[in-house]
């Protein structure tokens, strides 16, 4: 049934659909929203769980990594300083490969201070062994949270679904919530296969030499690279229940003729694809819609970019002191194929900038120039700045 | 035989079993055995890093006989919480324990500890209290008591050991008026055993803090470690007490009180204090006003009428059959 919902309140009864036991709830702009509406479930007797306000993000999650081995499914979310703050549990949860989702409502991190949208924080912690998807609207924020449960589950892999903050989180969209018989069907009942029992002690979380340490991170990261065929099952199973596909690991719309392409995660997809239908381009153009940056999706990008002359990768993180990130990711699995396109890295809309529709335009008469495709902040305006800082 | 066979007919069931990597004399292993032997097969244990966790489990072998989690150094108040969360959503009476040493319980655990308490989740905590970082090669915490020496606090021409005072944990814990707080010690294990019993028949939460000697970090002989813990409690320097909803309710006299310097002189990290330095003195003398002042505020000054919290006395004299019980 479609329901004029905010992102945070639609996220949170896509949360309560899972039947979740265990919730570990700390406030953080953008993400609080999240928890108070899980709360008012939780108060209503519309979800039955046990609802934990703990005293930081990293109790948070170290919270939920318990409920986790001890037999219940659990929730927790953050954003920004949180995700910072609880970095080292992330980690950990992922290596003892414990099932979790959690959502991350995207912000930006100090210094300097910004509440304010960008992905400085999911992308800060993209090596922590996590499954990582990005949502570029609302209802795929709902219909992701969902599937994460089932991905992390089949996988024993923890899940971070990324929605950007206030731009969605904070945002009334319509939105089609499913109802239970819909995800009971879809969601099978949470099985952990370490689940600590007193009937068959185990120990977690112990001591490894040299000998193991390197075997225990190859298994990790080929069971990320293997979660590829979850991502994408788990979203066509979804599309058979509901009829709504998520974009499975990428996906890419745009005419066969083109041969330009941009590349985004989260919310800014919906932007460009708005400012295609109101500007009259001279040239054909796709759009490339990446939902699973961790894994990162080498075959299916090069797949999908294989006869493209440019690739322009537009991000909202910036890693200080090299650039791009997902835009190095792009070049180094694009550099694979035997006509790799040209890869334009560019971030913008950090701490909240509004990226509006113009940055089409903008974006594709930066192909006309000759640019050593090097990475840049593409909305600074070095105007505010001292000479030397420019 | 099966060793699992040998295993069942123990006449007791045994949480830590023998054969993990402790140093000779360890305390620390001692006091978990006897907590998990108390606490018995129901139960869950989520570790902090540290000494035990390590010496228990060098992948792929376990000591532990018991469900075991060791996440991280400072969360697991918060692990234990988690797990008890979902064990009573499950409708299951497992019983959950954390456990963790001084580092993880006073200094960067003490967050997550508080907030558990906070929240009176059904988890009773162990602080394993062995005064400094052992595991990290003996480093100053903030359990390590006035002027030892660790190797961030060594003495020297400006310094005489560790310039501040142990915290007084167990007081803070009691602030939080949970229903159950004590302070125990390795040289009386029935005490051990009594404490977890009653903490463990508690709904809510409870905190134990056991004193245990480390034969490396104090500069002991392994075989000293007991000796060294009574008198640390024999002078006064390690009151042994119990509160309830914060309110005191009941202390292990001291019918021998011992001088400060029986239990100093027997450790290295207090050799600087036994010169003819004037500042030696000095601190002699202050280390005894802290162990007469303990005596003093808890009671512990037994007039040698019998005190119904004689605790002492039941270990000596009364051990009999319930020794091992």
């Amino acid at each position: 049934m479609l329901q004029a919902l905010e992102g945070s309140q639609a996220v949170a009864q896509a949360v309560a659909l899972c039947r979740p036991q265990v919730i570990a709830a700390y406030p953080i702009t953008p993400q609080t929203h999240i928890v108070e509406n899980i709360s008012k479930l939780v108060a209503n007797g519309k979800l039955k769980c046990e609802f934990i306000s703990v005293e930081s993000e990293f109790s948070a999650a170290s919270v939920v990594l318990g409920a986790a081995v001890a037999g219940s499914r659990a929730y927790t979310a953050t954003a920004s300083q949180g995700i910072l703050l609880m970095a080292e549990v992330l980690y950990n949860i992922a290596g003892l490969r414990v099932p979790l989702v959690m959502t991350c409502a995207n912000r930006a991190i100090s210094s300097p201070l910004s509440i304010w949208n960008d992905q400085q924080d999911s992308m800060a912690v993209r090596d922590a062994g996590w499954i990582q998807l990005y949502c570029a609207d609302n209802q795929e924020a709902v219909d992701t949270t969902i599937q994460a449960y089932k991905i992390a589950e089949r996988t024993e892999l923890p899940v971070m679904v990324c929605m950007d903050g206030f731009t969605l989180t904070h945002t009334l969209e319509s939105i089609n919530i499913p109802n239970q018989e819909q995800v009971d069907n879809f969601l099978p009942e949470y099985k952990f296969s370490r689940t600590l029992d007193p009937q068959n002690p185990i120990s977690i979380g112990t001591l490894v030499s040299p000998d193991f340490y390197s075997e225990a991170r190859h298994s990790h990261h080929i069971a990320i690279l293997n979660a590829e065929a979850e991502i994408i099952s788990a979203n066509q199973d979804w599309e058979k229940i509901t009829g709504r596909n998520s974009g499975g690991l990428l996906t890419i719309e745009g005419p066969t003729e083109a041969k330009v392409a941009i590349l985004t995660i989260g919310s800014v997809y919906g932007t460009l694809r708005a400012a295609i239908e109101k500007f009259d381009l001279e040239q054909p153009i796709k759009l490339i819609k990446l939902r699973s940056f961790r894994p990162f999706p080498i075959d299916a990008l090069k797949t999908v970019c294989k006869g493209l002359e440019h690739v322009i990768v537009l991000e909202r993180a910036i890693g200080l002191g090299s650039g791009a990130i997902i835009g190095l990711e792009v070049l180094a699995a694009l550099t694979e194929l035997d006509h790799p396109p040209k890869v334009h890295k560019f971030a913008a809309g950090l701490g909240g900038r509004d990226i509006p529709l113009e940055i089409l335009p903008r974006l594709l008469a930066t192909l006309n120039e000759s640019s050593d495709g090097r990475f840049r902040i593409f909305d600074v305006e070095l105007d505010k700045l001292p000479e030397e800082d420019r | 035989m099966q060793i699992s066979q040998l295993r069942d007919r123990q006449p007791r069931f045994r949480g830590l079993e023998s054969g993990h990597r402790a140093c000779l004399g360890c305390a620390e292993a001692l006091a978990a055995r006897l907590v998990t032997e108390a606490a018995g097969p129901d139960v869950m244990v989520a570790n902090a890093t540290g000494c035990l966790e390590i010496f228990t489990t060098p992948w792929p072998e376990s000591a532990w006989r018991i469900p075991w989690i060791h996440s991280l150094f400072e969360n697991s108040s918060a692990v234990a919480a988690g797990m008890e969360a979902a064990l009573k959503v499950q409708g299951k009476s497992t019983k959950v324990l954390a456990f963790g040493g001084d580092g993880a319980t006073f200094d960067i655990g003490f967050q997550s500890l508080s907030g558990m308490l906070e929240r009176g989740q059904n988890v009773l905590y162990v602080c394993f209290d062995n005064e400094a970082y052992m595991n990290t090669g003996i480093q100053r915490s903030s359990s390590t008591p006035h002027a030892a020496i660790t190797t961030t606090s060594p003495p020297g021409k400006e310094r005489m050991g560790k310039r501040h005072l142990k915290k007084d944990i167990v007081s803070i814990i009691a602030a939080h008026h949970i229903p159950y707080a004590a302070t125990t010690s390795v040289a009386y294990p029935s005490d051990i055993r009594k404490k977890v019993r009653r903490a463990m028949a508690i709904e809510g939460s409870t905190f134990l803090q056991i004193h245990c000697p480390c034969p490396l970090g104090w500069g002991h002989e392994g075989h000293k470690s007991i000796e060294v813990a009574r008198l640390a409690v024999q002078t006064g320097l390690f009151p042994i007490i119990e509160l309830e909803r914060g309110g005191l309710a009941g202390a292990m006299p001291l019918r021998n009180v011992r001088p400060v310097v029986e239990y100093l002189r027997e450790q290295q990290r207090f050799k600087h204090l036994f010169t003819d330095e004037l500042r030696a003195k000095e601190e002699l003398e202050h280390i005894q006003a802290i162990a007469d002042h303990n005596i003093e505020i808890y009671g512990l000054h037994s007039d040698g009428n019998k005190d119904v919290f004689d605790s002492e006395g039941m270990d000596t004299v009364r051990r009999g059959g319930m020794r091992w019980a």
